[in-house]
């Protein structure tokens, strides 16, 4: 019997990172349908997050039956579990990319700040290649890949403060961009939940190494 | 595309004697599925399961009413030929029952039983059910030991191999990993679900693991009823019944 169930891990395991395929690609064209005004591309983005829910509902219910139907334990315990939790988080990474898109969709031809659009890019192009790697050291359940990762996630919250002082500068300077910008600070705080979203999904290889859950990149700090 | 089951019991009733033990039971069983009966002791799965080829025959004072179909046929007809009948609906018991013969005459028990005289075509029958069995390997060299030399688990499935020997098409089976350790128990499960590919597999079980892990459709029995049946991801997941629920959870009585 082991045979069938192992096969459904497999199965598991696959449509995971299918999934995140799915989120990347998310995330990928929400950004430069934002940093390229493209409309019809942030509408795909928008259509396409009902497939990757979709795929979410799958996972969760085929865990679901595996707990019930193979009461499994120790490893294939934990992997079942981390594709519940991660895939959760994969599916909010999903939702950002679409608030992102609908960010733009918004945007009716308002006064444009290219620098800031530059960073926006930047810390766009940083996310999308965490959300590729994370795919990646979760196929291989590489934890030190994982880890590594998670730090990256400074890199994303201190661009995306820059974003956020950037904009208050420059409305403080021009009203005219005040519609604008106010996007940007969204958009920033969309990419900077992801980052942490991003993180979670570390945190989740982690446990499926180690067995232990644990919080990577705490923001408790009261400063 | 509706399929016809493989069997069809309606409103089938059995007594021992004066008691009871089945009230009345409806329950199809489809082709090329794996069909558990799960229930506490006494409530009727295994007197149920024997009712399925006529076992309960041999039993004087058990008395059947209802009916039971096979492919269509009513096997409780007078016209039913009950060798053609066994041949066709196999049977593996909880203990392993291998005959005190070699591991070779076990195998070629039914099918000399059924007319089989040439040499090389029970050798061929012989090595077939022993590979179907999943023991091939594991007895090869030594046919002409004796069935009872070998362990337990070896035992059981020489057992559905003796079963398989006469090609049935439906094989009834009694928790036939009671008796057995985990590896060995482990090894039958994995020949269930390769064996279900051909054939139509019945099985009652004690362990509700071993029906969630290997079944395509549970029936859940008490006290001589089929309290539910249904898909065994749904009887898991979200049985219909309380009574149901409350057995798979271990809330009982």
């Amino acid at each position: 019997m082991r045979r069938a169930y192992d096969e459904e891990l497999e199965r598991l395991h696959r449509l995971f990172s299918q999934m995140g395929n799915m989120v990347n690609e998310a995330i990928y064209k929400s950004i430069k349908a934002f940093v390229t005004h493209d409309k019809e591309l942030a509408k795909t983005v928008i259509l396409e997050d009902l497939k990757i829910n979709e795929i979410e509902h799958q996972l969760e219910q085929d865990s679901i039956e595996l707990i019930a139907l193979q009461q499994p334990v120790t490893g294939d315990l934990r992997k079942i579990i981390t594709v519940m939790k991660a895939c959760a988080d994969l599916e909010r990474i999903g939702d950002h990319a679409v608030s992102i898109a609908k960010s733009t969709i918004r945007v009716k031809g308002t006064r444009r700040h290219k620098p800031i659009e530059d960073k926006i890019s930047l810390a766009g192009d940083k996310i999308k290649q965490m959300g590729q790697d994370i795919i990646d050291a979760y196929i291989q359940y590489d934890a030190e890949k994982a880890l590594e990762i998670a730090k990256r996630d400074n890199d994303i919250d201190e661009l995306a403060t820059q974003i956020r002082k950037d904009s208050i500068e420059e409305m403080k300077k021009d009203s005219d961009l005040v519609l604008g910008a106010t996007d940007y600070i969204l958009v920033s705080t969309y990419l900077e939940r992801m980052g942490d979203y991003i993180t979670n999904i570390s945190e989740w290889i982690l446990y499926f190494n180690t067995g232990e859950i644990k919080e990577l990149n705490t923001h408790h700090d009261l400063d | 595309m509706v399929t016809q089951p493989k069997i069809k019991v309606e409103d089938l009733k059995l007594w021992y004697g004066d008691f009871r033990a089945l009230h009345g039971v409806d329950l199809d069983i489809n082709e090329n599925e794996v069909t558990a009966f799960i229930g506490p002791s006494g409530c009727g799965k295994s007197t149920f399961i024997k009712t399925l080829n006529r076992m309960n025959d041999l039993i004087p004072y058990a008395r059947v009413e209802g009916k039971v179909e096979l492919d269509g046929q009513d096997i409780y007809s007078k016209k039913m030929d009950l060798n053609n009948l066994r041949k066709k609906v196999g049977m593996v018991f909880q203990q392993p029952n291998p005959f005190p013969k070699s591991i070779y005459d076990n195998i070629a028990y039914g099918p000399r039983t059924h007319g089989v005289k040439k040499k090389s075509e029970l050798d061929e029958i012989v090595e077939r059910s022993l590979r179907q069995a999943a023991i091939w390997d594991e007895v090869k060299d030594h046919l002409d030991r004796n069935a009872l030399s070998i362990s337990g688990g070896q035992q059981q499935r020489i057992c559905i191999a003796r079963a398989l020997a006469v090609e049935p098409e439906v094989l009834l089976m009694d928790e036939p990993t009671s008796a057995l350790d985990p590896i060995s128990t482990a090894k039958i499960e994995e020949l269930v679900s390769e064996l279900k590919q051909e054939y139509t597999i019945v099985m009652v079980t004690h362990n509700m693991q071993q029906a969630s892990r290997i079944s395509d459709r549970t029936a859940f029995f008490l006290n001589g009823h089929i309290i539910e049946t249904d898909q065994t991801r749904k009887i898991f997941t979200n049985p219909n019944q309380e009574e149901t629920e409350n057995y798979i959870s271990g809330r009982f009585g």
